[in-house]
């Protein structure tokens, strides 16, 4: 269905449902929830996947208690995608900050392995192997360590711009080789 | 799960009337600005000289100056208080408007023999701490009213709020303060808004998240 049909059509039912038709209302409700619900689990990462519900909720909740802020002259669309952003920033930051300092009493210690990140590593390095030398330890020194195109380079003895091209191209090799091809 | 929200939210319908957060917030602000009224005149009562004072141009650009202030915060408070609201007139209109008084100020003050009464006065603290003071019902009542409301931005509602309140608080503050100078409105008085917007912005951010 084309944009302008469903937003002449979701507006109908807002206004209706404004004027107080529960019917409208409860319409508006289930068909918003079918279209709000493939939308966040896109874009919630696979492990976060079961959280879309909850955002479908909290977002029918917030345009149900705030539906007072719906100005009947403005495309009802807009509101929606302005609450679904809201609700979804406001989720995501809630989640990193749960992720980055885990409070709960019974955090486990041990679940994150060093032997993981060596692995890591080591492929890294396999991988690193398969493009020339320097180009191989230029992107080493700029993306993994943290050192600026600059130091890299003079670590070289080669000028900026010719790091670059250099980093560019190490990448460019790497992702045909392993992502299936230049992005 | 979902479904039996849906059924519970429309059981829960009830009719909203067009422009009801236009209603609200004008609500808020006559009903506040009302205290803050009654709250000057219990604290400090009109200015003494009020025959003489209307007749004076100081005294209406106080009144014009503070009146718009509040206003134009008002009319950003009224958009800002949406999901999808952006708003920049209300600020650009406020500056040039504190621009036109500075212009007007200079000109006071090029003709007067003595300029630090006009900038100092006598009252500075005075109308520091009464603004604000007299601020605080009507931004009591604004953000009572945003919390059921849906702010983009939270802390930038709040300010806009804060500075409909200030210059609230500012108009009523007007009618019991006897400073003469065009440069202390545009200085103290500015400053007395300001910190009442600063006091929204942080207010705001806790009380308007949703």
């Amino acid at each position: 269905m084309d944009t302008a049909l469903i937003e002449t059509r979701l507006r109908g039912l807002m206004i209706a449902a404004l004027d107080g038709d529960a019917a409208a209302y409860r319409t508006l409700l289930a068909e918003l929830s079918r279209h709000l619900r493939p939308y966040f689990t896109r874009r919630l990462t696979p492990a976060f996947a079961a959280h879309a519900e909850d955002l479908v909720q909290e977002t029918l909740l917030a345009i149900h208690t705030r539906r007072m802020t719906y100005d009947r002259t403005r495309p009802f669309t807009a509101l929606l995608h302005a609450v679904v952003h809201h609700k979804f920033v406001d989720h995501v930051r809630r989640q990193s900050i749960r992720l980055t300092v885990p409070l709960e009493d019974d955090a486990p210690i041990f679940a994150h392995d060093d032997s993981a990140d060596a692995l890591a590593k080591r492929d890294l390095n396999v991988v690193l192997d398969t493009i020339p030398a320097r180009t191989g330890d230029l992107i080493r020194r700029t993306k993994i360590d943290g050192a600026s195109i600059a130091e890299a380079a003079a670590a070289h003895g080669m000028t900026e711009t010719a790091a670059k091209v250099s980093i560019h191209r190490g990448l460019k090799a790497l992702a045909t080789r392993f992502a299936g091809g230049p992005k | 799960m979902t479904d039996d929200l849906i059924r519970r939210l429309a059981d829960d319908l009830k009719p909203v009337r067009p422009r009801a957060l236009q209603r609200l917030l004008l609500g808020a602000l006559l009903l506040s600005g009302i205290v803050a009224v009654v709250t000057m005149l219990m604290l400090l009562g009109m200015r003494p000289d009020m025959e003489t004072a209307t007749t004076t141009m100081v005294y209406w650009t106080k009144f014009g100056y503070t009146l718009a202030l509040a206003l134009l915060g008002l009319a950003a408070t009224l958009v800002l208080a949406r999901p999808d609201g952006r708003t920049r007139w209300p600020w650009l209109t406020a500056i040039g408007l504190l621009g036109a008084l500075l212009i007007l100020a200079v000109i006071q003050l090029a003709r007067a023999d003595d300029m630090m009464p006009l900038i100092m006065g006598s009252s500075i603290l005075r109308a520091l701490t009464y603004i604000p003071l007299l601020s605080l019902p009507v931004l009591f009542g604004a953000l009572l009213a945003l919390r059921r409301l849906a702010p983009r931005n939270p802390a930038l509602a709040g300010f806009a709020a804060g500075i409909m309140a200030g210059g609230t608080g500012a108009w009523v503050y007007a009618f019991a303060c006897a400073e003469t100078g065009m440069m202390f409105l545009a200085l103290w008085y500015t400053l007395g808004i300001v910190m009442v917007g600063m006091i929204g912005t942080g207010l705001g951010r806790f009380l308007l998240r949703w």
